[in-house]
């Protein structure tokens, strides 16, 4: 590990004046970061620790709910509001990393998480376009069953690895941010950048600015929601697929609908085709799966991971036909 | 693992074939086996204590003064030459002792490597340490830094510039198979082994199946990380190691770098799990080197990564099983062969046909294994090497014949009971297996099992029962010593060089010893892991408890003679002979008149003695040769498939044995379990991901190598038929790795009869069964 600097400020201002020196990283839990430093995949001069900012947990006027940045996993999943009106939420941070993971780890951290590509953690031997811009990839042609499947290029293909931020994407999360400029709201599902020719940039917050909490918008009454993992064991392992759904039905036909999926994509993958292709169909798990494959009428598997577009399918539809009332 | 080993082998086992059964060891069963108190009771482990408020010092946590820490560069690339190696960063980085490279690494012979002749050598890579520029595999270890703190010298570890030349790499297990290399023998049995036509008998068979399996490369992840810490004294060098061969360690380092053997102490007090892994690797050597150069006490302890790197593990292999049945079902032929990686510099053959040697009766056999050379980190035993795949080959094939004759597979296999050992003739001792089974099955419900596959379910979840056998070869060491003390005060101490690695090796010895020496367990204590010690062999082979036990046995009666010449005329023993005593209640007691007593404290007294002390060796372990001794098991286990996901989820696990006397319920049932809960790995889980593109692994890290999680592991039961084997001492056969056995391929018949799927490639992962 390279010797850095630490600070620990208490405010937004004196975070975005430490932020000004050159080679810092804002550290949350510090359960990705200090990995990667272990690693020397990241390098940081000076990290600057950001849990002393907020991580309160309140529901606003309107019904939404403003989690602070600095709140821990554990507690966001915790919260009587999460469990009561977002079980969605709540079942998908219970889903990932351990129970000693969750305490540390923070709302505003679990965003910026970086991917699990093997070949991306092996800094000494692998090469790695997210790493160090225009080596290669290492991935491709070698072991890629936990990565993705749609959104890839020809430069990167890795998988964002959270649970808890797939959750977000069907929940219509909004990230707001705050730097030198000012502060702005940036849709969750538009937070995270597609790799296209330049997968080291992976999301859409600028180095002076930092996310000062994740805002979710009032439950919609009536739609009934879950999270589902799969994954290669039963506890601690990243999704080979995860799912997030909500859905609501009218006169047996489908009236409102949120699918996003996990582990299949470089960001949280919020299902826009598929959701436009399930509204005004009947909860029949043939309908659901013809809606639910359109999602992935483009998906490019690689070597390892070609049985996650099946897989992927047949979750989705599976957790939509429960949501829907019938047995899968 | 020569042709010359074979016909000694051969021409020992004939020999002893004409030796009368009484010259043999165990022609009386172990007088002990009937009249037991502290053995078979659940102790619970003397050590225990200490362990759980930590104040058990592990190899890695032994105070010091001036110590400093070592960090490894591990290479690159996995052949090729060191074009460049700048240490200058490192040098200069804070805190810097010494940047150990080739160029300034001592001259050392590599230790001789391990081998059936040869009890004491343990290396288990024959390739040079940090000697020349060369580089034989990925991980190989190309540099060590010493600094003042472990984070100093991870740092300036990384600060090591190393550019290769690569060259060509053989890593693809495939390629190799055309250059396969046929070793005569395997361990102490001749390796091709063959008996009529298997082939034809194939062919002509009424039923038969023939498939290949294969099962991946496999990490060692023991809790414990490998871990020593060495300081060199004036004329002496003291190891504090985590390591299951505390005696040959110390010899080998002795030997190594020019010293005596009595100027080397290796400690070993604890180890955290060994599972075959913590034997005798480079890092030792570095950091015994490290130490000597820089005049400083140095701790070693390998980063996980670094276990994955330079400590072997389990060889992939591709193994072929066929079976040939007349319509009863009997088999007429029984084929097992294969391939599992060797390279030419190391030591481990990955013995997976061993097992099938000795499981079944069939007219015509062939066993044959084959070894590739690939560029690879030395692979080593780890947990039943051989039994832990041979067996799911073996058990999956024997379920695809019942299931093909529509017979239950217990069934099948009680046909096939042989009744002598099927190569050598040799009688079983003691063989229950059909026993285990019976009481498995019937504590299991095995006759809720549907016979047809895909019959049961709940939900998306299909749900299927599937069995399998396992087994071990008993083994007991020649040369294991122990010191046997006994004190006036009625106390007793056993010491010898012996390894802890959490199984309970104290507790149960001092069971054993305390009915032998007639006293209770808190008067008689154990000392072990210390080199200084009489020599124990390794901890390995799950013969390390037999072969102390033979040990104490031999003591015992030593002890005996000796208490008979100092009881004089006087004692109202005088006259007996040791065949005629036994200890009994802290007195030498007469067999056939118990009231000619006297206590140890009257009888010492009266000698003037404080205490009495004696050393012995057990006794050749003939029995070996001259009898098939095994170790047997019968795996159940219940489990769910997702119909959505093809997830698998174990619902059931029990595993059934017949292992002889069974010394301590309590550390025995965790010793079994955790073999389980390792199959489970084996069955569903763990996979080393090696690239063969470039002959790295991949996922070095506890997070991409999944060992189970508490959540995979269900409920296990464990149960054993306890019959002693009257040829081993305390008629006890080692219970150390026969719990992995057999689990992998139980599940894999589990999710056959869930599914109907029949999956051949470990580890089942969900998209095998999508």
């Amino acid at each position: 590990m390279m010797p850095f600097v630490y600070d620990r400020p208490t405010s937004i201002g004196e975070t975005l004046a430490l932020m000004e020196h050159r080679g810092h990283q804002l550290l949350g839990g510090g359960t990705n970061l200090v990995d990667l430093m272990r690693k020397g995949i990241a390098q940081p001069s000076r990290l600057v620790d950001v849990t002393a900012l907020s991580g309160r947990i309140d529901a606003a006027a309107d019904g939404s709910l403003m989690i602070g940045a600095a709140a821990r996993n554990s507690e966001v999943a915790a919260h009587p509001l999460v469990r009561a009106n977002y079980p969605m939420l709540a079942r998908a941070i219970l889903a990932g990393a351990s129970a000693q993971i969750r305490n540390m780890a923070t709302v505003g951290g679990n965003l910026m998480q970086r991917t699990r590509c093997l070949y991306f953690q092996d800094a000494a031997a692998a090469r790695c376009n997210k790493r160090v811009p225009g080596s290669g990839c290492d991935a491709i042609g070698g072991f890629n069953r936990y990565h993705a499947i749609v959104g890839t290029s020809p430069a990167c293909i890795a998988a964002h690895p959270s649970d808890m931020c797939v959750a977000l994407a069907a929940l219509d999360a909004t990230v707001h941010v705050t730097g030198p400029g000012g502060t702005r709201a940036i849709a969750l599902t538009g937070f995270h950048r597609l790799p296209e020719d330049r997968p080291d940039r992976e999301t859409e917050l600028a180095s002076d600015e930092i996310i000062v909490g994740v805002e979710v918008p009032a439950p919609s009454r009536g739609a009934r929601s879950t999270y589902r993992k799969v994954r290669d064991r039963a506890s601690y392992a990243f999704a080979l697929v995860s799912v997030a759904a909500s859905l609501e039905l009218h006169d047996d036909r489908i009236a409102h609908v949120r699918l996003a999926f996990g582990g299949i994509a470089p960001k949280p993958w919020r299902a826009l085709r598929a959701e436009a292709a399930l509204l005004g169909e009947r909860a029949t798990p043939h309908a659901l799966a013809a809606a639910v494959a359109t999602e992935f009428v483009d998906a490019a598997p690689q070597r390892d991971n070609a049985f996650k577009v099946d897989l992927a399918i047949r979750t989705a539809t599976a957790v939509l036909t429960q949501l829907g009332g019938s047995a899968p | 693992m020569s042709r010359l080993q074979n016909v000694m082998i051969a021409s020992l086992r004939t020999v002893l074939g004409w030796v009368p059964d009484r010259w043999l060891p165990g022609s009386r069963p172990d007088a002990l086996i009937g009249r037991v108190a502290a053995v078979g009771r659940h102790d619970v482990r003397v050590d225990g204590r200490a362990k759980v408020t930590g104040t058990a010092r592990f190899a890695a946590e032994v105070a010091m003064d001036r110590l400093c820490y070592a960090a490894l560069v591990h290479s690159t690339v996995a052949r090729g030459r060191i074009a460049r190696l700048d240490t200058t960063a490192a040098q200069a980085a804070p805190g810097v002792v010494l940047v150990l490279t080739h160029r300034n690494m001592p001259r050392l012979a590599p230790p001789d490597l391990i081998g059936v002749s040869n009890l004491s050598a343990i290396g288990n890579s024959s390739l040079p340490v940090l000697q020349d520029a060369d580089v034989r595999y990925d991980g190989q270890i190309v540099a060590a830094v010493l600094a003042e703190t472990q984070l100093q010298a991870d740092h300036a570890a990384s600060l090591v510039r190393v550019d290769y030349a690569r060259a060509d790499a053989r890593t693809r297990f495939e390629q190799a198979k055309a250059d396969a290399r046929t070793p005569a023998s395997i361990l102490i049995e001749k390796n091709h082994e063959t008996k009529g036509d298997a082939d034809r008998a194939l062919a002509q068979a009424a039923h038969a199946v023939d498939a290949v399996y294969t099962t991946p490369a496999l990490n060692h992840n023991a809790i414990e990380l490998h871990a020593v810490t060495v300081d060199w004294q004036d004329d002496a060098l003291i190891v504090h190691d985590a390591t299951q061969m505390v005696a040959a360690t110390a010899a080998t380092i002795a030997r190594l770098f020019g010293l005596k053997k009595e100027q080397v102490r290796v400690f070993s007090p604890f180890v955290g799990g060994g599972f075959g892994g913590k034997g005798f690797w480079d890092h030792q050597i570095v950091a015994v080197a490290a130490s000597k150069i820089a005049r400083r006490p140095v701790r070693l302890v390998l980063t996980r990564e670094g276990v994955y790197r330079s400590v072997g593990g389990r060889s992939p292999s591709e193994q072929r099983v066929a079976i040939g049945a007349d319509a009863d079902g009997r088999f007429t032929a029984l084929v097992h062969t294969g391939y599992s990686v060797m390279p030419a510099y190391a030591a481990c053959p990955e013995q997976f046909t061993l097992g099938s040697r000795v499981l079944y009766r069939a007219a015509n056999v062939e066993f044959l294994q084959r070894h590739l050379d690939l560029d690879v980190v030395p692979n080593t035993f780890m947990r039943a090497p051989g039994e832990a795949i041979g067996t799911f080959a073996l058990e999956s094939a024997i379920d695809e014949l019942a299931q093909a004759m529509g017979l239950d597979p217990i069934e099948l296999r009680r046909r096939n009971e042989p009744e002598r050992h099927p190569i050598h003739g040799h009688p079983f001792p003691q063989r229950a297996l059909t026993k285990a089974y019976a009481d498995g099955a019937q504590r299991f419900g095995w006759t809720r099992r549907a016979a047809e596959p895909g019959a049961r379910r709940d939900g998306e979840w299909r749900i299927g029962m599937g069995c399998a056998t396992g087994t071990y070869p008993y083994t007991r060491m020649p040369g294991a010593t122990v010191r046997l003390t006994l004190r006036r005060d009625g106390t007793a101490t056993v010491a010898s060089s012996a390894q802890e690695m959490g199984m309970g090796t104290a507790t149960v010895q001092i069971q054993h010893a305390a009915d032998r020496l007639g006293l209770t367990t808190e008067a008689v204590s154990f000392e072990l892991g210390d080199s200084m010690l009489p020599p124990a062999p390794f901890a390995g082979g799950s013969g390390q408890t037999a072969s102390l036990l033979g040990a104490v046995t031999a003591a015992v009666k030593e002890l005996i003679a000796e208490l008979l010449k100092l009881a004089g005329n006087d004692s109202p023993v005088a006259g007996l002979r040791a065949d005629e005593v036994q200890l009994i209640d802290g007195s030498v007691a007469g067999i056939a008149d118990a009231s000619r007593r006297e206590r140890f404290q009257s009888l010492l007294a009266r000698a003037g003695r404080d205490d009495l002390t004696v050393t012995a060796t057990g006794n050749l372990p003939l029995e070996m040769l001259r009898f098939a001794m095994h170790s047997y098991s019968a795996i159940f286990c219940e489990l769910r498939v997702s119909d959505v996901t093809g997830e698998v989820r174990v619902d059931r696990l029990l595993g059934s044995f017949d292992c002889g006397t069974i010394l301590n319920p309590r550390t025995a049932a965790s010793q079994f379990k955790g073999g389980m809960i390792m199959g489970l790995g084996l069955a569903l889980t763990e996979e080393t991901l090696f690239d063969a593109r470039n002959g790295r692994i991949m996922n070095a890290t506890l997070a991409d190598y999944h060992v189970p999680s508490h959540l995979d592991v269900p409920e296990i039961e464990v149960m054993w038929t306890g019959i002693p084997d009257p040829r081993s001492p305390l008629g006890a056969r080692g219970i150390g790795e026969i719990g992995i056995t057999g689990v992998a391929a139980a599940v894999a018949n589990a999710v056959f009869n869930a599914t109907g799927r029949r999956v051949r490639e470990l580890p089942i992962t969900l998209d095998k069964l999508l």
